[in-house]
């Protein structure tokens, strides 16, 4: 049975899942809008006897994430845009040495020191390999605080289970607000898959390097190879999202995490004026569920991306389209949210209704 | 049902504990909730608000831009929630601060002394809980009969001594209200 | 017969990429012998650095990490919390410890992070080619102090002298400096090595080992004259010893003596 519903912050309650998650360790280093997330690992994974850093800076704690998890540790660290810029190095060499953790950002406008208001400017920056090199890895985007708590106790075995990153991109309004929230039991240890590759773990066995170097281009093409058919199996089966009122809809919204949230009360709006407007919410930004929005392409829709940003992921939305589709776009960033009535304004200009 | 409400006053009026506690009771009562604090750089001082959204629907976006319901506990925040507010939405004023009659007249207002209510009960800091249970009262949307219970959880175990006054204020404020 | 001297089990048998004279191949073998000695083999974890000891790895007869420039004490940090029954040893050079992660030792080392770090201080930057160091020598001349390092008229600063930098932390508990230039600092440097990695292994807080080194390539110089050079201007400016020894083991050493 599930436990009774908690009123917490998505910060909160990010930690909470981690720490059911079986987080081995978390390092951090303060930011805004995050804090809480910080605070609340460090009361709790001190508890429990797990390890809690305070970091000398954003570079260090993913550097600490890194070697923990190369014990094959679960670890996580989480902080906001531009923390996140600087952790890109670190999530780079993680990707490039196979290393499974999960990174939380809840993000902030920007670019700079921007602001500290809800955005969805990192939507390039995270799923497009925001570091240097060839490389993607999971993104997931919660809609909710539940869903941030869910996506978080998720992440660690998603990582594990691909030998990657996990980020879970959540924004300010995620962060900050409360919901009621739910949590799963605490994971049995058991479950947890082996790491036969990770150090220090067995004296009976060749000894394990974990590294991204390679400087003969011929192995090193291969190794990239070989992480890109994994990421082409990831693609067949990972993809997740959501749909309200596709059928019949002549205008899709596609929309992530707290725009969703908004759009998906534009269409209830549309809706009940008799305005044939569906939603389809990407829950996976990567991979993206790019093989739905192709039929939906093929089914004659047309598309309006709804984001905090000046557009990002309308750009995967025109792309997985393949040019057959409308694509119409509405933003607002700095720190504003769009409004439900200012969507749904946008959807009678394109609808001409 | 679904009821949107935005709070607003300064900070040491327990704004956000307001907005936490009616967000708390509604979803003891088994309403889907959503509550969203105003957050700045600066820590102390100056303005206070929240959102709060409670509903029998899964609720989309948590933002309130057209609130059915307003608490205005200051003079400061009188001009943004009158700004905001729906047609035919309610206003609750804490008229013990708030001296001036709002301008709009699609609207209803409702007057509640929060601060002397809460001043003959004892404490100044009182005032949030009174306009609590005047926000119950004028808009039904929660009930808050968990109230109790859910201090207790609330508070800290050193400041369980203050419920009782409490949950006095809240129906102080209900009556006033009603 | 009894065999009295050999390859070292932690180290491969093969040959090393390091430049003839380089004092790289004979910290490796300090370090393993003194991991041979302890039988550490199948516990020992290295976080090689970037830089010429990138290739540690390949050496070295037992796991490794490889993190980015200057985040060895970061990434030490990681594995030493999870895998505190481990030796685990941060091999670094003076780019990456004493320049891009002097952040990073500085705080390993305050929060008293239970490893050690091997510091290879050669005065120069080897891999690049011949950069200027944090540790170069005044007057020391280098691909980017052509005219010699020159603190104040072209602002390049003063070499740093890490283990005194590091002292005064109350983290540190072992800091000492040796040179791999002749056999009498060699088997001093052994010391060192062994006391540090003891007192990790006693769980003692920060231990960190500074090795002045020779790079007779990037110094433009023969080998022998390298070795000479390192007696002659490094370690008149980089004093040799223990600079700090604020271990259990020696305090109760010291009581012993007294009595």
């Amino acid at each position: 049975m599930a436990e009774e519903k908690r009123l917490m912050k998505g910060n909160e309650a990010m930690g909470e899942a981690a720490v059911r998650a079986g987080c081995d360790a978390y390092f951090g280093y303060p930011i805004t809008p995050q804090n809480e997330l910080t605070a609340y690992m460090a009361k709790h994974m001190l508890d429990k006897k797990r390890t809690f850093i305070q970091a000398e800076s954003e570079v260090a704690a993913i550097n600490m994430v890194f070697g923990a998890g190369a014990t094959g540790a679960r670890v996580m660290t989480s902080s906001s845009s531009p923390g996140v810029s600087l952790k890109q190095e670190g999530i780079s060499y993680a990707c490039g040495a196979d290393v499974p953790c999960v990174v939380i950002n809840v993000s902030r406008s920007g670019p700079g020191l921007g602001g500290i208001s809800p955005a969805q400017g990192d939507y390039f920056q995270s799923t497009r390999g925001g570091g240097h090199g060839d490389y993607y890895h999971i993104v997931l985007a919660p809609k909710s605080v539940q869903e941030a708590a869910d996506l978080t106790y998720e992440a660690f075995d998603l990582a594990d289970q691909w030998r990657m990153p996990a980020m879970v991109l959540a924004d300010g309004m995620i962060g900050q607000m409360m919901e009621g929230v739910s949590f799963k039991p605490p994971k049995d240890p058991a479950t947890r898959i082996a790491k036969p590759w990770a150090v220090g773990t067995s004296s009976n066995r060749p000894v394990n390097h974990v590294d991204s170097t390679h400087l003969d281009p011929d192995e090193f093409e291969a190794v990239n190879r070989a992480r890109f058919e994994r990421y082409a199996e990831m693609k067949k089966v990972l993809p997740r999202y959501e749909e309200h009122d596709i059928d019949d809809a002549e205008l899709v919204l596609v929309a992530y995490g707290t725009s969703a949230r908004v759009s998906y009360g534009a269409v209830q709006m549309a809706r009940k004026l008799g305005i044939k407007a569906g939603l389809f919410r990407p829950i996976t930004l990567w991979p993206f569920p790019e093989k739905r929005m192709g039929e939906l392409a093929d089914a004659g829709k047309k598309f309006l991306a709804v984001e905090m940003s000046m557009g990002q992921m309308v750009e995967d939305v025109r792309l997985y389209t393949h040019g057959k589709s409308e694509v119409f776009f509405y933003g607002r960033c700095g720190g504003n949210i769009p409004t439900e009535e200012a969507v749904l304004a946008e959807i009678q200009k394109i609808l001409k209704k | 049902m679904t009821e949107k409400t935005f709070m607003a006053g300064f900070g040491g009026q327990g704004v956000i504990s307001m907005g936490q506690l009616w967000v708390y009771c509604a979803m003891k009562e088994g309403l889907e909730v959503t509550f969203f604090p105003f957050y700045g750089a600066e820590k102390r001082g100056g303005i206070a608000r929240a959102g709060v959204i409670v509903s029998t629907e899964e609720i989309a976006s948590p933002l309130v831009t057209s609130p059915d319901s307003a608490i205005v506990m200051n003079m400061d925040s009188l001009p943004l929630c009158e700004n905001i507010l729906k047609k035919d939405g309610v206003m609750l004023v804490n008229s013990s601060l708030v001296k001036v009659e709002p301008e709009r007249k699609d609207i209803r207002v409702v007057k509640i002394p929060c601060n002397e209510i809460a001043e003959k009960l004892g404490d100044v800091k009182f005032a949030n809980m009174v306009m609590l249970g005047a926000l119950s009262q004028v808009t039904g949307a929660v009930k808050l009969d968990k109230l109790e219970p859910i201090l207790k959880t609330f508070f800290s175990e050193s400041k369980h001594r203050f419920i009782p006054k409490n949950l006095e204020a809240m129906e102080a404020g209900a009556k006033a209200a009603s | 017969m009894e065999l009295t001297y050999g390859h070292p089990k932690s180290l491969l048998p093969i040959q090393t990429k390091y430049c003839p004279g380089c004092g790289h191949g004979v910290i490796h073998r300090l370090i393993t012998e003194v991991i041979d000695e302890m039988g550490v083999q199948d516990h020992s974890i290295i976080l090689n650095p970037v830089g010429c000891s990138i290739w540690a790895s390949l050496y070295f007869d037992f796991d490794s990490v490889q993190v980015p420039h200057g985040r060895t004490p970061a990434g030490a940090t990681g594995v030493k919390r999870m895998k505190p029954d481990h030796l685990v040893i941060c091999y670094q050079g003076d780019g990456d410890l004493a320049a891009i992660g002097t952040a990073e030792i500085v705080h390993a080392a305050n929060r008293g992070e239970k490893f050690t770090t091997i510091f290879v201080n050669n005065a120069i930057y080897g891999m690049t080619g011949g950069q200027m160091a944090p540790t170069t020598l005044v007057g020391q001349k280098a691909t980017t102090a052509p005219y010699g390092r020159d603190p104040i008229g072209a602002g390049m600063g003063y070499p740093i002298r890490v283990c005194e930098m590091l002292e005064t932390l109350g983290g540190s508990k072992y800091l000492a400096r040796g040179a791999v230039n002749n056999a009498a600092n060699t088997r001093k440097t052994k010391q060192y090595i062994r006391k540090a990695f003891e007192a990790q292994m006693r769980g003692e807080g920060f231990t960190m080992v500074e090795i002045l080194s020779q790079c007779p390539t990037n110094w433009g110089m023969e080998p022998v004259e390298s070795v000479e050079w390192v007696e002659s201007d490094m370690i008149p400016f980089y004093k040799l010893g223990e600079i700090k020894d604020e271990l259990a083991g020696s305090a109760n050493a010291v009581k012993e003596a007294g009595k």
